[in-house]
């Protein structure tokens, strides 16, 4: 059996966890998930539309919000209780972070970003991430029980249409005050109910060449697509844009239907963050910029001239 | 108040990737390749000397390495540490348990009590997501991670996430571990009366204990190239009709 934690946000479902459930159903069908906190007991059913018999719900009286600490005490003492052969996540932020917990408490290894798992006898094989996946590592785990998440939108949610809803079992963690210490407080915004980076369906993204002041366009595109705005690390550093929106190694990972890459020569660490989109589209006054060569498609100019361009014929487009 | 921050010495990220002959590492011997500090880490170390300029303490930098990382703890010496201190290792790689429970070590046996430890959320070359989290444990501290905004006051640390458009908000008590975010802050450019400073700083090695590693690399690879056959659409603003286009085709545009 395998052991996969799906995490939520105040009774969201976490769609990138959907992901490490199909990576666990590729190798074992006999998948169970452990969710965290009383507010998940209404969507875990759900689960059983992604091949999920058994969805474990650790409730508790201090589990209001994300508490990271505590729900890798908890998965950690469930995974002891079910000795399943694996337990996997989703390699997103919380995802990374939950099974750390989990494995450092338990002082067992942890594989981050997975995009291959053969599990064995005391020593499994996993191919994994370095470099945000510019290069893979082939590595052995050692250990009785492994602890991995899998790379994000390397593995496809796969929902199995007529399937059963999975059975609810609550569980008790035995949390100590030092493990709920550490927890979500309070949320500010961002707010105004934007479409978040990570989530968005188009990013219209822009580098260097767009300059401080021609991001006017990419917003009008962005709201005209009904996408969001992206940036290169060179634009935040310059503080030209905020970092939320920085795409690539050390800001957001996205994959989303299409990317526009404007003005962005398509560094190491850029393409890191944007490789995953489905369709890309680069706009650079420069043909030979490296990131021409994970485009499928190009418009070679300059952003000042060719974006008002598009925005003028989309405008048109929709009527 | 005294921080720890724990930094690593990386190869620089290249345009073009290749690995050593025997593929256990990044090739670093090209003309062009040389070493640097991991981004998440070059801002831990920036958040841990403003720390100290509010409320006065030192800035320790402890990194677990070959010999050759004394070059990067010296240029954080350039920018506000005052002291370093090198785990020095062989060239073989240490996996993230045995590199964390050495830091933890040489953290707490040290001379100096630490009222925070910073760190990178995950390194820029192994990505593991873990050595801060094992030195918490291993500490008995909490830690807040991907920490993208953070400010101390009376004990207190408060500490903000970006998730989607939102900020979070977390609050520990020191000493705590806070592993952060390129982002955070924008490091600050050595001077050169603080690269002349850093030069007479001292760095203590001590030698870690070794244990096997549990997740162990066996070989690196590099992911199929891209074959770079981006379809042009056009040239100039004259362009854009073919962008509409395309935008229809893929369903984005309706």
């Amino acid at each position: 059996m395998i052991l996969v934690y799906v995490d939520h946000d105040r009774g969201v479902l976490d769609e990138l966890s959907l992901q490490a459930l199909a990576a666990a159903r590729g190798i074992d069908a006999d998948v169970q998930a452990v969710l965290i906190g009383v507010d998940a007991v209404a969507l875990a059913p759900r689960l059983g539309e992604f091949g999920v018999a058994t969805a474990h719900v650790g409730v508790h009286d201090g589990l209001t919000d994300y508490a990271p600490m505590a729900a890798g005490r908890a998965v950690s003492q469930l995974a002891e209780r079910l000795q399943p052969t694996a337990v996997l996540a989703a390699g997103s932020p919380r995802g990374n972070e939950v099974l750390a917990h989990a494995a450092a408490i338990v002082d067992e290894p942890f594989a981050a970003d997975c995009t291959s798992i053969t599990l064995g006898d005391g020593v499994s094989e996993v191919t994994r991430y370095r470099w945000a996946g510019n290069v893979f590592e082939e590595a052995r785990v050692h250990a009785p029980m492994l602890y991995a998440t899998t790379a994000l939108h390397v593995f496809a949610a796969d929902p199995q249409s007529g399937s059963a809803p999975a059975a609810i079992v609550e569980f008790a963690p035995d949390l100590t005050p030092a493990d709920l210490a550490v927890r979500v407080l309070e949320r500010t915004g961002g707010g105004g109910g934007g479409v978040s980076l990570a989530e968005a369906k188009v990013v219209v993204s822009g580098g260097r060449g767009v300059g401080e002041a021609g991001f006017g366009p990419l917003e009008e595109l962005a709201e005209l697509l009904g996408g969001t705005v992206g940036c290169s690390r060179v634009v935040t550093s310059a503080g030209w844009r905020p970092h939320a929106e920085q795409v690539g190694q050390t800001g957001t990972k996205v994959a989303p239907d299409l990317y526009i890459a404007i003005g962005i020569s398509g560094a190491t660490q850029h393409i890191a963050g944007c490789k995953n989109a489905k369709t890309m589209i680069a706009i650079n006054s420069d043909p030979d910029a490296t990131i021409m060569s994970f485009a499928d498609y190009a418009v070679i100019g300059d952003a000042a001239t060719v974006m008002p361009a598009i925005v003028e014929a989309v405008r048109a487009a929709k009527g | 108040m005294n921080v720890a921050v724990c930094i690593k010495r990386v190869p620089l990220s290249p345009g073009r990737w290749s690995l050593t002959p025997d593929a256990t590492a990044i090739d670093t011997s090209g003309s062009a390749m040389g070493w640097t500090l991991s981004p998440h880490e070059e801002c831990a170390t920036e958040a841990a000397v403003q720390l100290i300029e509010a409320d006065g303490g030192e800035v320790t930098a402890f990194s677990l390495g070959t010999a050759d990382s004394t070059e990067q703890i010296r240029e954080l010496m350039a920018v506000g540490v005052s002291r370093g201190v090198l785990l020095e290792t062989g060239a073989d790689e240490w996996d993230p348990q045995a590199t964390a429970a050495a830091l933890a070590s040489a953290i707490r046996d040290d001379a100096t009590t630490y009222d925070m430890v910073i760190v990178g959320t995950e390194s820029a070359d192994t990505s593991g997501y873990q050595v801060g989290v094992r030195i918490a444990h291993a500490l008995g501290w909490p830690i807040v991670t991907n920490v993208k905004g953070l400010s101390v006051t009376g004990g207190v640390a408060r500490c903000e996430r970006v998730v989607g458009t939102d900020r979070e908000v977390y609050e520990v008590s020191l000493p705590a571990v806070i592993a952060v975010k390129d982002g955070v802050n924008i490091p600050r450019y050595p001077s050169v009366p603080g690269r002349i400073k850093a030069r007479k700083k001292p760095i203590d090695t001590v030698a870690p204990t070794a244990t096997p590693a549990r997740l162990e690399k066996i070989r690196l690879a590099l992911p199929p190239q891209e074959t770079g056959t981006a379809t042009v659409l056009g040239t100039g603003p004259e362009a854009a009709p073919r962008v509409v286009e395309v935008l229809k085709e893929i369903g984005v545009l309706t």
